[in-house]
């Protein structure tokens, strides 16, 4: 099918974008890979008046080091931030969860950026992002203002980016040497996950993050799981405990690919697998 | 309307078209270039694989005003010898027999020499997991795999 007909505007900076944002309001839609609102706007499922693409502001794109976090423009797409080596070295749980985003030609296409404003609850980057404690930085009419990741997930498909704003970094903290893992358990190839484990440990093990793709309407931390991971042992027996309490406090839908119940065990398996191959133990 | 100048196989063109526009349908019905192929039109099957600025997209998930100013290669302009010459992945298609109707082919050719650009010595592995995103439903893919790896040795040789 064919999209519904639009207005196409390519800004070549930020200030251009918000102009035309605040111009169109809730008339328009932000473009930014385009692998998840293509299809929308084929199936008809969402008609905007004005499309803004944001493939023509090179500032949005790439990652730099900066101090103790390191930052992703919001237009890199998930191949560069599969293969970057800052990410390998400072955050590789995102080097390996974008390396299970869709398929390879998607990957080229697709954005960090745009993955997570879209904020699929079974998308594969909110998990990893929510579990390093990136900070999302969003600019709008008034300025730049930064929102923590416990703050920017609000619901299905819902951040806390503002109609009339635009998410144009994201800063990652640095995790330096940290091992990871992303377990992500999907029926048939290139899907979205029916459920996925972010996982990385420091040393085997100190210290752990974990992170849950599709266990509620946004992106989830195992903070029971993280607590009891701390100076656990990079064994089965050692994570079985703390596996355990993956899926407390999670409110994950049924669906035709599996029950709540059923994900709420595949969270306790994955979580699991995730943290004893983030370890370096499987 | 919105007016595009791009590079496609090779060529330099213009064009206004609505914003709209998929690329792929640009591809078929402004440029004739049928050999790409729209198979699911859901950005699943891969079958309308083309190469912007050198790397795989499926270009039923493309604008054609995204490709404004850049470089396009479909299935028709991947061969850049003499006429009736073979690019050496579609020569590997050929002798190993990887396909059956064929309607997959000009995507998972197009996705085989991505794959082994970024990767010349994959394994078996790596060769079904690069193709993920390229469905085939006539052939159980292991011809396909065939191929993709008897190119990669025919590039060693």
């Amino acid at each position: 099918m064919i999209p519904v007909k639009f207005d196409y505007l390519a800004p070549t900076s930020v200030e251009e974008a918000l102009a035309a944002l605040g111009e169109h309001g809730d008339e328009a839609k932000i473009l930014a890979g385009g692998q998840s609102l293509l299809p929308v706007l084929r199936m008809r499922l969402n008609a905007p008046e004005v499309v803004i693409d944001l493939g023509g502001i090179s500032s949005l794109r790439g990652i730099r080091d900066d101090g103790d976090a390191i930052v992703i423009g919001a237009m890199t797409t998930h191949h560069d931030v599969r293969d970057h080596a800052l990410v390998h070295e400072h955050a590789l749980l995102l080097a390996k969860a974008a390396a299970e985003v869709a398929d390879s030609q998607i990957r080229h296409r697709g954005t960090f950026g745009g993955a997570l404003a879209h904020a699929d609850p079974a998308g594969d980057l909110g998990a990893p992002a929510l579990a390093l404690g990136a900070q999302f930085v969003i600019a709008g009419p008034g300025g730049t203002r930064t929102v923590e990741a416990d703050d920017f997930f609000v619901d299905l498909f819902e951040t806390a980016i503002g109609e009339d704003e635009i998410l144009t970094e994201v800063r990652v903290p640095k995790h330096t040497g940290w091992g990871a893992h992303y377990e992500k358990f999907v029926r048939v190839a290139h899907q979205w996950p029916i459920v996925a484990v972010a996982a990385t440990v420091k040393g085997s093990i100190d210290e752990a993050r974990v992170g849950l793709t599709n266990m509620g309407s946004t992106p989830l931390r195992a903070r029971a799981t993280e607590a009891a991971l701390a100076g656990a042992s990079a064994t089965e027996d050692g994570v079985r405990e703390a596996s355990e309490l993956a899926a407390e406090g999670t409110n994950p839908p049924s669906d035709l690919n599996g029950a709540a119940e059923y994900r709420q065990h595949l969270a306790r398996v994955l979580t699991g697998r995730a943290v004893l191959k983030a370890a370096g133990a499987q | 309307m919105t007016k595009i100048e791009l590079t496609v196989d090779g060529a330099a063109v213009s064009d206004d078209v609505e914003p709209r526009m998929l690329l792929v349908q640009y591809l078929r019905e402004k440029l004739g270039k049928t050999g790409t192929v729209i198979g699911c039109d859901t950005s699943n099957c891969g079958a309308c694989t083309v190469h912007l600025d050198g790397t795989s997209v499926k270009s039923c998930n493309v604008l054609a005003v995204q490709a404004n100013g850049r470089t396009v290669t479909t299935i028709e302009g991947l061969a850049d010898t003499a006429e009736g010459e073979l690019h050496p992945v579609q020569e590997s298609f050929r002798e190993c027999h990887g396909l059956q109707c064929g309607f997959c082919t000009p995507g998972m050719i197009m996705q085989a020499v991505d794959l082994l650009g970024e990767n010349p010595d994959p394994t078996e592995e790596e060769v079904r997991l690069g193709m993920e995103g390229n469905l085939c439903r006539c052939t159980g893919y292991h011809n396909i795999v065939k191929s993709v790896l008897h190119a990669a040795e025919g590039a060693k040789a």
